[in-house]
């Protein structure tokens, strides 16, 4: 049973040990402010990596949720500043789009029969594009509620806060947590991702589950997008390049397997705050260049592959199989 | 499709694709395909489509090889940023051109290697494998540069990208080089069948007796060579180094223009000549793109489409319903074994819904 969580538990002693060094160091460190500001930088991140998790769990891969981020910016930017829309009226728009485009690409994926990699590839560009035609300029939002939404946020002592995107991606965490370990939908996820066939041959809603899968992927990127753009405060196609690679690099790290069926959201979202973790060590620091954080995430990455590949030889080795999940 | 109809005919989408697009910027452009020779280089829109495509033809010969053993390798850009920050780097600090020249492909050689040995020896999925080193490849580069944009002025590097050998742009030579080696490499010895077969099937290859972990390396080894050539030619364009954005994003340029060029991501059979015409189509639709007045950004959405469009016709569910070539089907097993008919489990069973 234990073996199970292996993967996790390291990822969490990880994270943990990393923190206390840090504190060590820093005694600042070890304060809510600091962890309030690493949930709130990286909430965009977090939220896409859920959908990133869910997508890979299916033993597929979405490369285009860091352009679908930059589109719904862009769109929301659009409607807000230039087509008078209501923010609410633009979100919920944006989220919308954000989802059909994603169902577009999971029938796509299983219509054809073409590979997840090459499919959301196109994705990708057609959401990059689709950015680009609408506005190749940064366009502010200045609507009042963006400045509302900004200050909401839980306050503690000692000028800690946790702001609403923040708490936002707390709770798509946790309702990421119940679906794919309490539902239908998540049983049939880790079922398709362990073996396809099988999943079809146990009656595994194969077609449906797919669509669904790349349709909640889209749809979380496009919530992503809106928490970055009240993050910044504006829309710009080129936002958010490169995040499907930090993304899929938190999963890496939070045990999850690319081959799919095996791993949990949990630790997708503590791989993220490693990430976080080493980024705000550097700029505590001061003295580290930025390029540090690329080798040190890059370095980790083999690390954790690495133990994955050294448990999962270890398990085979004794005949038995990495997980039952 | 692209393995059970083999022949000239395979090859014709693509050609037929590259004819398709030249001819529709000839349209759009009458001068188009007008070259003139001044100070000793050629010059005209169709040697810029074949210049300017260089990098990403270059990558497409090592990509194409590493596709065909059923692998991937992201960090080709990050690889491109590698040798150009080396380059110039040492270019800066007074090193030779044939020292620079050796370092900066010794550098691509090594990311190869490394690329390989995770792949082959630790056995580790291509795509995470080559993550890694795209993740830490461009810090790595920046440390390189200590995160300048670093700039030399010696011509004889310089001469790597803008010079021209009897008249033509020495990347165009160098590709085409690079291109030749390459299919004298693979086609003159077993080393194609061997990658084909690591590609098909990997465990039956090694038990018919190849030796597959030699195979891997070697095949992102070449990928890695090919990539640092790619980022000498680009930084020798500029004539310098910009560890941040040289070759961004280009691994999914390559991998597009491999699959244009018709080899499939499930690796087996490849055509290197057919992933660089599949490179020049991307490049003469982005020319195309920017002569016509469009903007340049529907570039990206054209792109997408072409690639829907390829992989349509490539696609197992489509081919059912297209018209087969004349001729004995060969009784070749796919790759993938097939998947059931999808109506049929899904009927029976009472759970499907929810």
């Amino acid at each position: 049973m234990i073996h199970r969580f292996l993967p996790l538990l390291v990822t969490s002693a990880v994270l943990v040990v990393g923190f206390l060094l840090c504190a060590a160091q820093f005694p600042a460190f070890a304060s809510l402010r600091v962890v309030g500001n690493l949930l709130t930088d990286n909430a965009f991140l977090g939220i896409t990596a859920v959908g990133m998790t869910f997508v890979i769990l299916s033993g597929g891969i979405d490369l285009s949720v860091g352009a679908v981020i930059g589109f719904t910016t862009v769109l929301l930017a659009v409607l807000i500043e230039q087509g008078g829309w209501h923010p609410v009226s633009a979100f919920a728009a944006a989220l919308a789009v954000a989802g059909g485009f994603g169902a577009a690409m999971g029938a796509v994926i299983h219509v054809f029969q073409m590979p997840p990699f090459i499919v959301t590839l196109a994705g990708m560009f057609v959401a990059r594009g689709l950015g680009f035609v609408l506005s190749t300029d940064s366009i502010p939002i200045n609507h009042p509620l963006y400045a509302e939404l900004g200050d909401l946020a839980l306050r503690f002592d000692g000028g800690g806060k946790l702001t609403l995107p923040a708490l936002l991606m707390l709770g798509v965490v946790a309702a990421a947590v119940v679906c794919a370990h309490w539902t239908r939908f998540g049983a049939n996820l880790y079922a398709l991702g362990g073996n396809r066939q099988s999943a079809e041959l146990m009656g595994v809603p194969v077609g449906r589950t797919t669509v669904a899968v790349y349709a909640l992927s889209g749809l979380l990127a496009g919530l992503a997008g809106i928490v970055f753009s009240l993050y910044t405060g504006a829309g710009y196609s080129l936002a958010a390049t490169g995040v499907e690679l930090d993304t899929i690099t938190a999963v890496v790290i939070g045990g999850t397997q690319l081959t799919g069926g095996y791993g949990y959201v949990i630790g997708t979202f503590i791989g993220l705050l490693i990430q976080g973790l080493i980024q705000t060590y550097i700029t505590f620091d001061g003295s580290l260049s930025s390029w540090w954080t690329k080798i040190a995430i890059g370095v980790l990455l083999f690390v954790f592959i690495l133990l994955q590949k050294g448990l999962l030889a270890v398990w085979t080795g004794r005949g038995g199989t990495p997980a039952e999940a | 499709m692209t393995r059970s109809a083999p022949g000239p005919s395979r090859n014709l989408p693509q050609y037929g694709a590259l004819a398709a697009v030249l001819l529709a910027n000839w349209l759009l452009f009458p001068d188009f395909f007008s070259i003139r020779l001044q100070d000793g280089r050629l010059f005209g829109s169709l040697i810029d489509v074949l210049n300017r495509g260089a990098p990403v033809a270059l990558l497409a010969i090592g990509m194409t090889m590493v596709i065909a053993t059923r692998g991937v390798d992201l960090s080709v850009g990050a690889v491109m940023a590698i040798s150009g920050a080396v380059a110039a780097t040492l270019t800066q600090a007074g090193w030779g051109l044939l020292p620079v020249l050796a370092a900066s492909l010794g550098a691509g050689l090594l990311c190869g290697l490394w690329n390989g040995l995770l792949v082959a020896v630790l056995r580790i999925q291509p795509i995470i494998a080559t993550l890694i080193l795209m993740v830490a490849g461009r810090g790595i580069a920046q440390l390189v540069t200590e995160g300048q944009i670093v700039t030399f002025t010696s011509p004889g590097l310089a001469f790597i990208g803008s010079g021209s050998f009897l008249t033509v742009p020495m990347p165009v030579v160098i590709t085409a080089v690079l291109l030749g080696v390459t299919a004298l490499l693979v086609r003159m010895t077993a080393l194609g069948l061997m990658i084909e077969a690591v590609g098909v099937n990997r465990l039956s290859s090694a038990g018919a007796g190849v030796n597959t972990p030699v195979v891997l390396i070697a095949v992102y080894v070449w990928c890695g060579l090919c990539a640092a050539v790619a980022g000498l030619v680009v930084a020798a364009d500029i004539r310098g180094a910009d560890a941040n954005n040289a070759g961004l994003w280009l691994e999914l340029d390559a991998i597009l223009a491999v699959v244009v060029g018709g080899t499939s991501l499930l690796g087996g059979r490849f055509g290197l000549l057919l992933s660089v015409v599949g490179a020049l189509i991307l490049q003469a639709m982005n020319t195309g793109i920017l002569l016509s007045g469009f903007k340049p950004e529907f570039n990206l959405i054209v792109k997408a489409g072409v690639l829907m469009v390829v992989l349509l016709l490539q696609s197992p569910t489509l081919t059912l319903f297209l018209p087969r070539p004349a001729g004995p089907r060969p009784a070749q097993p796919p790759v993938r074994p097939p998947t059931p008919p999808r109506a049929k489990p899904e009927s029976p069973s009472p759970s499907a819904g929810a």
